[in-house]
C-alpha cells in the first residue's frame, strides 16, 4: 500500500511505539469488550471506538495531563485508555464491579479519572461541552497554563450547547480546545443530511474561532494538529476547534446493526485502518518488524485478558453503596 | 443587628463570600454592567472586578454548564438564573451534570455551585414568567434546595449555599427582594435542614416556605383573633428537610395544613403533606390539607392572578376544617 | 495465544442458538467483522460476525447443534498452534458456568431498597413518639375511633394491637366480641384457631402431578356394576385350598391385565404427537400412606398368576406404606387401580395417574336385590367400577368396549383363560 510520509520531523522510535501500542489496546480492549458484551458480563449501553483510535490516541499524546483536562462524550473507552487508565479499572467499570474505575456506579458511558485529568465520559449529546469551557474557566482564574480538549462527535455540533459554549470560550478567551470527532454518522445519520453547513471549522469560525480538518485516520497527522493548536492556546489563550474526520467500523452502540452505510464504504476505510497505517509506516522506515508487531498486538491481548480476569475476580457492590456519594 | 432588605442581605452574603475565597464568582445574566436585573448584585463588579463578576449572554444552558464546568475545575461559582423560568432551559445541565456528576464518578468529583434567582410568581407577568419551580429541583438526588423568607435566613442561607461543596438551588423572590428585617452583624451562618418555627401555638400547625410565609404570617393573626391558636413553621430548607420540627409540632396541634404557592400536583407541598400524613398518623385529628395554587397556568388579569394563588382565606378555611369550626 | 470462541447473545433476548452452518471452516483466517456461522435463534437465523481476527483452529460445535449463551463453538488462534490443551478442556466441560455474584458486604435478595426507610420519617414508628397530645389521649386509627363511636364503645379501654400499641379496628371489633352490657368481667373468647402445615415434598408433587392430569387430560368417566358372585366364589374356593390367603386385588390385577390385553387401546400413553401402546401390561395399585399416597406397579401383570401376583403385592404394599419402594416399583405403570371399596365407598371417580390413559375406580362389594330369571328377587353381591378414560388417547366407544370385556371378565373369571 502507498501511504504518503508526513512533512514532518522525525519521531523518536519510543513515541512511535507508544502510539502503536496504545492503539493496538484500545483496539483489543474494545474488541474484547464486544465479546463480553456478547456474553451478557456487560449490559445496557456500549459503544465502541474501533476504528477512531488515532483520533483520540494522537490528541492525548500531543497534551500534557499534567495542566491538561480532557473532557469527552459516551464514546471513551479509547480515549480514557489513551489518558493511561487502566484497562482492569475500566473493564471492572463495564462489569459494574466495585473495583471499577467509577466504583460500578458509572458503566460505560462514564469512566472518569480525575487523577489522570480525564473528567468523563458524559451521556448527554453535547451537554459536557460548557463543561470543558467553565473548566478552562477555573484554569484561567487559577493562573494555570494548562488546556481542556473537550472531544465530542458530528451528532453534538448542532446542539445548542455548542454554539453558546463556542460563543463564550470566545469572548472570555478560555483556554479549550473543541474537537469534533466526525466519524460521519450521528447514529443513524449521515451528518451531510443534517448539518446546513458540513464543513464544521465554518461554524467555529461564526465565533471567531479559527479551526481546521484533520485526517482522523493518521495519528500522527492528529499529533500534529493538536499539538499546534494546544501549543498556541497556551499562549494566547484563545480557543481552538478542529473537525477530526474518522470512521467507527462498529455501529454507533451494541445494538445498531449499521445498516446505514455500504460495505464497500466500511471496507475503504478498513483499508486505511489507523494502526495498519501506522505499522506500515514504522515499517517503511524500519523502526518495526514484523515480529515486534505481533508482540506488542500480544501484549495488547494479555493485557486484556488479565483485565477480563480483574473484572471478574471483583466484587459486586454492596447494597449500601448505592446510597453513598450522592452528596459530598 | 441590622435592618436589611432582602436584597441588601444577599449581597451582603455574596460580598463577604468573595471576599473571603477567591475562588467564588458570580456569572449571570446583567449581574455585572447593570449591576444585576434586580439589583442584587449592585457594586459587585466594582469590587471584584470583570474576572469574577461575569455578564454571560443570554444561554441558560451554556453558562449553567460552564459555571458547573469551573465548579468541576475548581472554583466555587454562584450561577444566577434572572428567573427561574428561564432555568428550564438548563434543567439538562442540572439535572444530568450538576446533580449526578459526584455518583457517576465514583466519589471522584464534586461540584461545589450554587444556582440562585428569584423563583415563583410576581405579578402581572403571565404564565411563561411566573412558576414556582422548587419541586423540580427538590425531586432530584444530588442537590440542595433551601428557600428563604427573610433577610436574615437569606444572608445565612446563602454563605451556607456557597461553603457547600454540593451544588445548591437558592430559591429567591422578586416579591421579597424589598422585605425588611433584622440581620444579625458578623459571621453567621445558617445551616441548612434546620425549619424556623415563626409563631407558638397549639391548635394547628402550619407548614410553609418562602413567599407565602407573609400570607400564613396574616392567616395566623387573624386566627388569633378567632381563638384558634397556630403554630407556624417557616421550612427554609426543603432538601435536606427538618422533619424533626415538623412532625413534633403536629404531633403537638394535631392539625395541619401545608401551604405551598407551587401547583398541587407533585409539589414540595403534597409530598411534605404526605410525609406529615404518614409519621403522625396517630397524632392525626383531621386530615393533612395542602393549599397551593390553582392547577392552571398563571393568567395575566391581576384579579385572577390573585385568585390562582393561596390566598389568606384560603389558609383560615384550611384551619378551620381541620380545627372543625366552620 | 489460541482461545476459546464463545456462543454470544446475537440480540437481547437470545438464550440458545443452533448453527446453521459454518462460513469459516477450520484453518481459514478472518478478519474482525467476518461472519463466521449462522446462528439460528429463536428469533430469526443471524450473523455470527468475529469480534477480533484470527485463524478458525477447530470447530467444537458442529452444524445442526444447540448451544446456549456462553458456551464455547470453535477454538482461534495462531495457525498450526496447539490446541490440544483447550480441546481437552472444551470435551470435558458442559456448560460454562455462571459467573458467582461475590457480594462485598451485605446479602442481596434481602428487602427491598424501598422497605428500608432511610431519609426520612427516621421516627415514623410511633413507638417512639411521646404518648402525650394524643387526640383524646388515644393512640388509635380514625377508622377504630369511627366504629368505636358508632358502637359506644369507649376506645381509651380497647387494647391496641397495632404499630406502638395503635388501636385498630380489628381491636375495636374485637372488644365488641368480649364487652357484655350487664358484667364487667370479660368473658374469655376462645379462638380456634387455624393450623398452618407447610406442604411436604411428596405433597407438592401430589399436588403437581395430579393438578397437571385432571388439566391436561380431558377425562370422561363410565361406570359398570359387576355381579361378583362368581368372583367371590372362585377366590373363597381358591383360598381354601391354599395355605396363602390370596387377596382380592390380586384377582382384580390379574382380570383387568387380562381386559387390557384384550384392549391394548386402554394401555395407552399420550405423547403429544404420538400415542405409545404399550406392549407389556404394568399395573399400578394406588395405595394410602401416612401422609399421601403411592402407586406400587404389578409388572407384566398379564402374564402372572394370581398367586404371584398377591406375593407380589404383599411385599410392594407393605414397603409402600414404609414408604421404602424404589422408584422403578413406583414409577412406568400403563394403567392403574384405586380401590376405595374398605371404606364403603360405593361409587368414586378417580384421576389419571400419568402417564396412563385411564385408571380404574373400584367400589366396595354389596349386596342389592335384582330379578332372577323367574321373576323372583333374589340378592346378588355387586361391585361398581369406575374407569376414568383421557379422551385424547380413548374415545367413548373404545372406553365402553373394555369396560364391558372388562366386566364379563370379572363376572366370569374362568373366561379369561380362553
Amino acid at each position: 500500500m502507498n501511504v504518503q510520509e508526513s512533512a514532518t520531523p522525525d519521531y523518536k522510535p519510543e513515541f512511535l511505539f507508544r502510539l502503536l501500542e496504545k492503539m493496538l489496546l484500545i483496539r483489543r480492549f474494545e474488541e474484547r469488550s464486544a465479546e463480553m458484551y456478547g456474553l451478557r458480563k456487560i449490559g445496557g449501553f456500549c459503544h465502541l471506538y474501533i476504528g477512531q483510535e488515532a483520533s483520540g490516541t494522537g490528541t492525548v499524546a500531543a497534551m500534557d495531563l499534567s495542566r491538561d483536562f480532557v473532557y469527552t462524550a459516551y464514546r471513551d473507552h479509547g480515549i480514557a485508555l489513551a489518558c493511561g487508565m487502566d484497562a482492569g479499572q475500566c473493564m471492572a467499570e463495564l462489569y459494574g464491579k466495585e473495583n471499577g474505575c467509577s466504583r460500578g456506579k458509572g458503566g460505560s458511558m462514564h469512566f472518569f479519572d480525575v487523577s489522570r485529568h480525564f473528567m468523563g465520559g458524559n451521556g448527554i449529546v453535547g451537554a459536557h461541552i460548557p463543561l470543558a469551557a467553565g473548566h478552562a474557566l477555573a484554569l484561567g482564574r487559577q493562573g494555570s497554563d494548562g488546556v481542556v480538549a473537550c472531544l465530542f462527535g458530528d451528532g453534538a455540533i448542532h446542539q445548542g450547547s455548542f454554539h453558546e459554549s463556542l460563543n463564550m470560550a470566545s469572548i472570555w478567551k478560555l483556554p479549550v480546545l473543541y474537537i469534533c470527532e466526525n466519524n460521519q454518522y450521528g447514529m443513524g445519520t449521515d451528518f451531510r443530511r443534517v448539518s446546513a453547513v458540513t464543513d464544521y471549522p465554518v461554524l467555529a469560525k461564526s465565533y471567531g474561532i479559527a479551526g481546521s480538518h484533520v485526517d482522523g485516520m493518521d495519528v500522527l497527522a492528529v499529533y500534529e494538529a493538536v499539538s499546534r493548536e494546544v501549543e498556541r492556546i497556551r499562549n494566547d489563550k484563545k480557543p481552538g476547534f478542529l473537525e477530526i474526520r474518522t470512521y467507527r467500523y462498529k455501529g454507533h452502540s451494541m445494538s445498531d446493526p449499521a445498516k446505514y452505510r455500504t460495505r464497500e464504504e466500511l471496507d475503504a476505510y478498513q483499508k486505511q485502518d489507523p494502526i495498519l497505517l501506522l505499522k506500515v509506516q514504522m515499517m517503511q522506515r524500519k523502526l518495526l518488524t514484523e515480529e515486534q508487531y505481533i508482540e506488542i498486538d500480544q501484549k495488547s491481548v494479555k493485557t486484556c485478558d488479565e483485565a477480563v480476569a480483574f473484572a471478574e475476580a471483583g466484587a459486586e457492590p454492596a447494597l449500601s453503596t448505592l446510597e453513598e456519594d450522592v452528596m459530598v | 443587628m441590622a435592618e436589611l432588605t432582602m436584597r441588601e442581605a444577599l449581597r451582603e452574603a455574596l460580598t463577604e463570600e468573595m471576599e473571603r475565597d477567591d475562588r467564588v464568582i458570580l456569572m449571570g445574566e446583567e449581574v455585572a454592567q447593570y449591576n444585576g436585573a434586580y439589583k442584587v448584585s449592585q457594586g459587585l463588579l466594582d469590587r471584584f472586578g470583570p474576572g469574577r463578576v461575569i455578564d454571560t449572554p443570554i444561554t441558560e444552558e451554556g453558562f449553567t454548564g460552564i459555571g458547573i464546568g469551573a465548579a468541576m475545575g475548581g472554583l466555587r461559582p454562584v450561577v444566577e438564573w434572572m428567573t427561574f423560568n428561564f432555568s428550564l432551559q438548563a434543567l439538562d445541565q442540572v439535572y444530568n451534570n450538576a446533580a449526578k456528576m459526584r455518583y457517576m464518578s465514583g466519589g471522584q468529583i464534586s461540584v461545589p455551585i450554587v444556582f440562585r434567582g428569584p423563583n415563583g410568581p410576581a405579578e402581572y407577568l403571565g404564565s411563561q414568567h411566573s412558576q414556582a419551580l422548587q419541586s423540580l429541583y427538590a425531586h432530584s438526588p444530588g442537590l440542595k434546595v433551601v428557600a428563604p423568607s427573610t433577610p436574615a435566613d437569606a444572608k445565612g442561607l446563602l454563605k451556607t449555599a456557597i461553603r457547600d461543596d454540593n451544588p445548591v438551588v437558592f430559591c429567591e423572590a422578586e416579591l421579597m427582594y424589598n422585605w425588611k428585617g433584622p440581620v444579625p452583624v458578623g459571621e453567621v451562618l445558617i445551616p441548612f435542614g434546620t425549619a424556623a418555627v415563626r409563631r407558638q401555638g397549639s391548635d394547628v400547625t402550619i407548614v410553609g416556605f418562602s413567599k407565602p410565609m407573609a400570607r400564613i404570617e396574616a392567616a395566623a393573626q387573624e386566627l388569633e383573633r378567632e381563638g384558634i391558636s397556630a403554630e407556624v413553621i417557616d421550612l427554609r430548607s426543603i432538601r435536606p428537610l427538618d422533619r424533626d420540627t415538623v412532625f413534633a409540632s403536629v404531633r403537638k396541634t394535631n392539625r395541619c395544613v401545608v401551604v405551598d404557592e407551587a401547583w398541587p400536583f407533585a409539589s414540595v407541598g403534597s409530598h411534605v403533606a404526605w410525609e406529615v400524613s404518614s409519621a403522625c398518623f396517630d397524632h392525626l385529628d383531621a386530615p393533612v390539607e395542602l393549599i397551593a395554587s390553582k392547577d392552571v397556568p398563571m393568567p395575566y388579569n391581576h384579579r385572577l392572578e390573585l385568585a390562582v394563588q393561596p390566598s389568606v382565606a384560603d389558609i383560615v378555611a384550611a384551619v378551620k376544617r381541620v380545627t372543625y369550626r366552620h | 495465544m489460541a482461545a476459546k470462541i464463545p456462543m454470544l447473545a446475537l440480540s437481547p433476548t437470545m438464550e440458545s442458538g443452533t448453527i446453521v452452518k459454518w462460513v469459516v471452516s477450520e484453518g481459514e483466517p478472518y478478519k474482525a467483522g467476518d461472519v463466521l456461522c449462522e446462528v439460528e435463534t429463536d428469533k430469526a437465523t443471524m450473523d455470527y460476525e468475529a469480534t477480533s481476527a484470527g485463524t478458525l483452529l477447530k470447530i467444537l460445535v458442529t452444524a445442526g447443534k444447540k448451544v446456549q449463551v456462553g458456551d464455547a463453538i470453535a477454538l482461534s488462534g495462531n495457525a498450526g498452534e496447539n490446541i490440544d490443551a483447550l480441546i481437552a478442556e472444551t470435551s470435558s466441560a458442559g456448560v460454562s458456568p455462571e459467573a458467582e455474584n461475590k457480594v462485598a458486604g451485605d446479602a442481596v435478595g434481602g428487602n427491598s431498597i424501598h422497605g428500608t426507610k432511610r431519609d426520612f420519617a427516621k421516627d415514623s414508628t410511633p413507638g417512639s413518639t411521646a404518648t402525650d397530645h394524643l387526640p383524646g389521649g388515644v393512640r388509635a386509627s380514625p377508622l377504630a375511633r369511627a366504629l368505636a363511636r358508632e358502637k359506644g364503645i369507649d376506645i381509651a379501654k380497647v387494647e391496641g394491637s397495632g404499630p406502638g400499641g395503635r388501636v385498630v379496628k380489628e381491636d375495636v371489633e374485637r372488644s365488641m366480641l368480649t364487652a357484655t352490657a350487664a358484667s364487667p368481667v370479660r368473658q374469655p373468647v376462645v379462638i380456634e384457631e387455624d393450623t398452618v402445615i407447610a406442604v411436604s415434598g411428596k405433597r407438592q408433587v401430589i399436588a403437581a402431578r395430579l393438578s397437571e392430569s385432571k388439566t391436561a387430560s380431558p377425562h370422561f368417566y363410565l361406570t359398570v356394576k359387576v355381579v361378583m358372585e362368581a368372583l367371590i366364589a372362585a377366590r373363597a374356593g381358591i383360598n381354601a385350598q391354599s395355605e396363602a390367603r390370596l387377596s382380592f386385588n390380586a384377582f382384580l390385577i390379574r382380570l383387568v391385565a387380562e381386559a387390557l390385553k384384550r384392549h391394548p387401546e386402554i394401555n395407552s400413553s399420550w405423547n403429544g404427537d404420538t400415542i405409545i401402546r404399550h406392549g407389556r401390561v404394568d399395573i399400578a395399585l394406588a395405595v394410602a400412606q401416612p401422609e399421601g399416597l403411592i402407586t406400587p406397579v404389578v409388572r407384566n401383570a398379564a402374564h402372572k398368576g394370581i398367586g404371584e401376583i398377591d406375593r407380589e403385592l404383599r411385599d410392594l404394599v407393605a414397603r409402600a406404606r414404609e414408604g421404602k419402594l424404589t422408584p422403578q416399583e413406583y414409577t412406568d405403570s400403563t394403567f392403574t387401580i384405586s380401590n376405595l371399596g374398605s371404606f364403603g365407598v360405593q361409587q368414586f371417580t378417580a384421576i389419571i395417574n400419568p402417564p396412563n390413559s385411564a385408571i380404574l375406580a373400584v367400589g366396595e362389594i354389596f349386596r342389592e336385590p335384582f330379578e332372577e330369571k323367574n321373576g323372583s328377587i333374589g340378592f346378588r353381591s355387586v361391585m361398581n367400577c369406575t374407569l376414568s378414560c383421557d379422551h385424547r388417547v380413548i374415545d367413548g366407544a373404545i372406553a365402553a368396549g373394555f369396560a364391558r370385556d372388562m366386566r364379563y371378565l370379572l363376572e366370569d373369571p374362568v373366561s379369561a383363560l380362553v
